[in-house]
């Protein structure tokens, strides 16, 4: 009977991606205490090849797909799709942040460990199959962006952050851990399998009860994915931590976060489907609205961003609301195609913000097309595809969601989703019109012209971004194979 | 002398540990939600925490399973990690600000 302690080797190649991106961190903490100050270059083209070593650990590990440690860990298309997102979602910030940690006298190795880091736990979130697993996941990846978020740790903005992100975040994790709690006492097992077993059967344990756990964990999960009523924190987390950290957070915790409350909804409560979907369904009218109305009245980028970012949140959880295949899959080609798209926006803003993040008003764009023309094209395509022009990522997205969303009888919910899309084009065509057709007023701070990895981090997301708008099929093929039924 | 009354000789049934972990869970959210100093607020999240343990445990002693004993132990690493970082965090708060008033820090808006 021992013998099923020990592991078979194909189960630790299941979660080499995690392997592989732990150890990378734990070896750039040790440089950076060993290290000379010169020598610290090396620490973003290291973490750049461990996220390297992860993707190509991901994909190996889905060369032998299957449950690893007792049914804990499943590595499907699912769980690859999101582990290859949030990898290359930390590699953009790795390129992104070099410059702007130099800029800011803060080089930090510890900086990139916990990148790594945060990036291991929303892998773990990614090929999470048991309810334990995810928190822990959820936590590895949220403990982690707690620091970064507060990492300029003397610019009270990043303190106030992290403190308001820490708090927010703390609190609903224990409202997703009680729900837990609950979910084990009623069926018995975390097991989302079982789980989904238990809700079957006959003896089915009150309906109240569950729905009430369930209520529970959709707290937790709604926190982590900034939707309408939990959203409160996004704004000022996102305004007030460094600006490529506030990337990072838009888009790598949230794709991480909807790929545990895809699978724990459509796996573990699949069976009640029609009695959480109502509600899913609200709230994501609730997110869409908030998102979009508040993002209208903002003259701060980041904040105008981050409210963008609530307002997507509720586009795919559209198509969470659908609990089908076809949403699923609407749902992971849209934040693939979102998370290239508002990465690059929130790069561009952290070029354009310059030392100390004096320049994040809208108004601060103004004459960018002028001064950096390429840097101007390139927030453009971006805010094109937020806006969901057609030939962008954005575009197909929407198109995805909207249609999955029809199929599963959710009209009302589509035309007001479509109704939201339009109020939205209005804030992302301000910036342009900033951008395009208003000079600087007086003489302005010159700015540098971009480096090599911020070059990387925008030219990646922009031709990412017109890949999923021009090639959807690409994509779309994987994740509607790998969509969970 | 009285006989005891019988629950007191045999284990107490599960709904008084499910009801006693519910009313911390509950005066742990009431007091994040309206305690002022940030020390305080943290200290009702760990309150939560260990709330959803005795779930944890009260639960698992009824099923006759083990396992959501280390469930709470996982929690209490978990809680214990996000001690050390939040402590961190509020250090630097005070250091900026010279205050651990919840209203005072809110700089950040449009």
């Amino acid at each position: 009977m021992p013998a099923s302690y020990f592991p078979a080797p194909a189960e630790y190649l299941r979660v080499l991606p995690e392997i592989v991106l732990t150890l990378f961190g734990v070896a750039i903490l040790f440089f950076e205490a060993v290290l000379s100050e010169a020598r610290k270059r090396i620490f973003p083209p290291l973490a750049a090849a461990g996220l390297g070593a992860a993707l190509a650990g991901s994909i190996l590990a889905y060369g032998s797909p299957g449950a690893a440690f007792h049914g804990m860990i499943l590595v499907d298309g699912f769980a690859t799709f999101f582990r290859v997102l949030v990898i290359v979602v930390g590699l953009l910030a790795v390129f992104a942040s070099s410059e702007y940690l130099r800029r800011e006298n803060h080089p930090g190795g510890e900086f990139y460990a916990l990148i790594l880091f945060s990036v291991a736990g929303q892998s773990v979130m990614a090929s999470a199959n048991e309810l334990i697993v995810i928190f822990i996941g959820l936590e590895i990846s949220s403990i982690a962006s707690y620091i970064l978020a507060g990492y300029l740790r003397d610019d009270p903005r990043n303190s106030e952050a992290a403190l308001k992100y820490f708090l927010l975040g703390s609190f609903a994790t224990a409202f997703l851990l009680y729900g837990v709690a609950w979910i084990y006492g009623l069926t018995g097992s975390t097991n989302l399998e079982a789980i989904r077993r238990a809700l079957s059967g006959g003896g089915a344990p009150p309906l109240m009860l569950t729905g009430a756990a369930a209520a529970l964990m959709f707290v937790g999960f709604g926190f982590k994915i900034s939707a309408a009523p939990f959203q409160i924190w996004a704004p000022d987390v996102y305004q007030g931590a460094p600006a490529p950290v506030s990337a990072f957070l838009s888009v790598g915790p949230k794709a991480a976060a909807f790929a545990i409350l895809i699978r724990t909804y459509q796996t573990a409560f699949g069976p009640v489907a029609g009695d959480w979907q109502p509600l899913v369904w609200a709230c994501a009218l609730a997110t869409m609205v908030v998102g979009n109305f508040a993002a209208i009245q903002q003259s701060n980028i980041k904040r105008m961003l981050a409210y963008s970012s609530i307002a997507h949140a509720g586009y795919v959880l559209i198509a969470v609301a659908a609990a089908s295949q076809i949403g699923a899959a609407a749902a992971m080609f849209y934040l693939a195609a979102y998370a290239f798209t508002n990465f690059g926006a929130f790069a561009v803003v952290t070029h354009v913000a310059r030392k100390g993040e004096r320049y994040v008003k809208i108004d601060d764009f103004a004459g960018l097309a002028q001064r950096q023309p390429a840097m101007a094209a390139m927030l453009t395509i971006f805010l094109l595809s937020l806006i969901g022009v057609p030939l962008t990522g954005g575009f197909c997205g929407k198109f995805y969601i909207f249609k999955a969303a029809l199929d599963s009888n959710l009209v009302w919910l589509t035309v007001l989703g479509l109704l939201n899309s339009a109020v939205a084009a209005y804030y992302y065509l301000r910036v342009l019109v900033v951008m395009y057709m208003k000079d600087a007023d007086g003489p302005a701070e010159p700015l540098p012209a971009a480096g090599t990895g911020m070059k990387l981090a925008v030219y990646g997301s922009a031709a990412a971004t017109l890949l999923l708008g021009i090639f959807p099929g690409l994509v779309l093929e994987f994740a509607s194979r790998a969509a969970l039924k | 002398m009285p006989p005891l009354p019988a629950v007191i000789h045999g284990p107490a049934p599960l709904s008084w540990y499910l009801i006693l972990s519910a009313v911390l869970f509950a005066l742990g959210a009431a007091g994040f939600l309206f305690r002022r100093n940030i020390i305080t607020v943290f200290m009702s999240i760990e309150l939560m925490l260990n709330a959803v343990n005795l779930s944890f445990i009260a639960f698992s002693y009824k099923l006759g399973r083990n396992d959501g004993h280390i469930f709470s132990f996982f929690v209490m690493v978990v809680a214990a990690a996000e001690a050390a970082v939040g402590l961190a965090i509020i250090l630097t708060v005070f250091k900026n600000r010279q205050t651990l008033e919840i209203d005072e820090v809110s700089s950040l808006k449009n």
